[in-house]
């Protein structure tokens, strides 16, 4: 599978941000190899915000950690590049890549809970994340902090600063560690859920929010998620993960509006929406398959409306309509069938 | 009708509160906790200024008189008129004295060693966690084979290879309470380090030994502060119980073990003032560290908070 069959280039005279290509992580496991994530290639521009979405243990959170050097043992980076502004983050050394690591890209994480030390004063967290990176004295890091907090639409920044994590409230926690992330106005942000957590209003904040500073800085936004509605609302692409693999990718427009792959289609199908009401939502039938006995050919066939014969072999992506990728052997709207 | 009361904004921020802080509150909010650490104070106070305090230096022979040996309680000193309130031992020490100075050694021991104990069991504790495989495994079977033996077998052994000696018997209660707190870091450091927080401060590009001291450390305190108070307790016990043995501190500086130990061959003979007394100082001791310890162990325990 060449690479560029894959991404979708919308405009390839300018530099990508990230370009990510044939990812592969896998986990080894006691029980055998997990395949978490299978030849993953996707590219975002300066500015962009690409959408990754997927059911919980598709690879899309694996997809994210490995982009940042982040996957523990037992997992490992099994093949493929990340080039991150044509730089290979997965040959680098611990210590270069940890000069990358918050400074030109950032990572946002799920549980705004969990992502601050719960014993220190978020000051004392802000300011080393500051110092991690810049040579700022101690003052100039606070001052810089209480700035972006302002950013993050945090009112008395200086008050939040002195508090311990549990004194604020959750909307107001993932503010600060999208203020961390944005500490060091990064090329590149990979934002793992981060709005799951929190009430739909905070969210809907939150979103604006972010993607106000995201288009005024020409930052690159990765958005992990469930939920195609965030989806739809913030994202310019989108790549819909299905056991480790992209199985769709395209413009938000394009894949949402019209779905080539049967997997997505069940994804929009399963949302309640208005011209549908007292109907029973359309789930997708099955489960996802376990990891540890993929079956051959497509991961999807056993749940797949469509499924042939010919989907016992590995379908390839390839380009259904213009800029939108599918892996699928039976591409088309769900009407067409 | 306007029902919904306006709030002055701003009104319900707490004064920033660390965790330490609340732990504190708590502490102290057990009049049980409060006493035991009030009477600790005063001991570790009267035990500090006994130079000060006491009305003959113990340790000093030329101040002993062997004709006041074995007086009773409230007898008078012939010479220089002072009262032996608790008695005086076989060597005419007096017992008030003997026991503040004994205090002094068992305390001295016991919160030093535990001390010392504690910063290099966590440091191990934590390296073995942060760094794993091998060095791992070798630290923690040595931890294990040093907690599988019955501790006064391993701390006869060791003084009777080193010999006797105050420095000698701090020195044999290091070597055997490193492994607690070692033990104990590591396992906690090991439950941090899987935590999110610490994945965020990777994420952030903060260095491994800055995420270990800075993130992880803070985080592992609370067991290892209840540990370091009850290992207090337990040093100053087996130095008290060594000293009885005839292996810790020299005859002629006695601590509290030494000093029961003393006067247990008269007890036989009705001078029961010459251990009782010494034991009772032991025994005060112990339950107010004991005390301070569960308190601390129950406002730290994160599973007993709501």
């Amino acid at each position: 599978m060449s690479v560029s069959e894959m991404s979708p280039a919308p405009d390839a005279a300018q530099q990508p941000t990230l370009d990510v290509r044939d990812l592969c992580t896998s986990f080894h496991t006691r029980a055998g190899v997990l395949p978490a994530v299978r030849n993953v290639s996707l590219r975002v521009q300066p500015g962009r915000i690409l959408g990754l979405v997927g059911e919980s243990g598709s690879g899309k959170s694996v997809t994210g950690f490995s982009i940042l050097g982040l996957v523990d043992e037992p997992g490992r980076i099994s093949g493929g590049q990340v080039l991150f502004k044509g730089r290979d983050l997965t040959r680098l050394s611990a210590s270069q890549l940890r000069d990358i690591q918050g400074n030109r890209v950032a990572m946002i994480f799920q549980d705004p809970m969990m992502t601050l030390n719960p014993v220190l004063r978020v000051d004392t967290q802000m300011i080393e994340a500051v110092r991690a990176h810049s040579p700022l004295s101690k003052r100039e890091a606070r001052e810089h902090a209480s700035r972006t907090l302002a950013l993050m639409g945090i009112a008395s920044p200086e008050e939040r600063l002195r508090a311990y994590p549990h004194q604020l409230s959750g909307g107001m926690r993932q503010r600060v560690a999208i203020a961390i992330a944005l500490l060091h106005a990064p090329d590149l942000i990979i934002a793992d859920e981060p709005t799951t957590a929190l009430d739909v209003t905070i969210q809907a904040q939150i979103l604006s929010e972010v993607q106000k500073l995201v288009r005024e800085q020409g930052t690159s936004l990765i958005w992990i998620t469930h939920d195609l509605s965030v989806i739809a609302g913030l994202a310019d692409d989108v790549a819909v993960m299905y056991a480790g693999r992209i199985v769709e990718q395209g413009s938000v427009a394009d894949v949402l509006d019209r779905p080539q792959h049967p997997y997505t289609q069940g994804l929009i199908d399963s949302l309640p929406s208005r011209n549908q009401r007292g109907q029973r939502l359309r789930q997708i039938p099955g489960m996802a398959p376990d990891l540890l006995s993929m079956p051959v050919g497509c991961a999807f066939a056993a749940r797949c409306p469509r499924a042939s014969q010919v989907c016992a072999q590995e379908p390839q992506p390839h380009e259904a309509r213009p800029g939108q990728m599918v892996r699928c052997f039976h591409p088309g709207a769900a009407d067409a069938q | 009708m306007n029902v919904i009361e306006k709030v002055p904004i701003g009104s319900t921020l707490l004064q920033a509160q660390s965790p330490w802080r609340r732990v504190l509150a708590e502490f102290f909010s057990s009049p049980t906790a409060v006493t035991g650490l009030v009477v600790l104070l005063l001991i570790v106070l009267v035990a500090a200024l006994a130079p000060w305090i006491v009305v003959q230096t113990p340790y000093d022979l030329m101040q002993l008189n062997v004709m006041d040996a074995r007086m009773p309680p409230g007898s008078l000193n012939g010479d220089s008129g002072y009262t032996y309130w608790l008695g005086t031992d076989g060597q005419g020490r007096d017992l008030v004295s003997a026991i503040i100075y004994g205090l002094r050694i068992s305390l001295w021991v016991g919160i030093g060693s535990a001390l010392i104990a504690a910063v290099i069991g966590t440091l191990l504790g934590l390296v073995s966690a942060y760094v794993g495989g091998w060095l791992d495994a070798l630290l923690m079977r040595l931890v294990d084979l040093l907690l599988s033996f019955p501790v006064i077998l391993m701390a006869l052994m060791i003084l009777a290879w080193l010999g006797k000696g105050v420095g000698n018997v701090m020195l044999t209660l290091i070597m055997l309470e490193w492994a607690y707190y070692a033990r104990t870091a590591r396992g906690q450091a090991l439950t941090e380090s899987r935590r999110e927080y610490v994945d965020a401060a990777r994420g952030q590009g903060v260095g491994p030994l800055r995420i270990v001291v800075g993130h992880i450390l803070p985080n592992c305190l609370p067991p290892l502060i209840v540990i370091g108070a009850l290992q207090i307790a337990r040093a100053i016990t087996l130095e008290a119980t060594l000293s009885f043995l005839g292996l810790g501190v020299p005859v002629t500086e006695p601590s509290l073990g030494l000093l029961i130990a003393n006067g247990f061959q008269y007890m036989l003979s009705n001078e029961y003032w010459i251990s009782l007394f010494p034991g009772l100082a032991l025994l005060i001791t112990i339950v107010a560290i004991n005390l301070v310890g569960d308190r601390l162990r129950d406002v730290l325990n994160p599973r007993l908070q709501r």
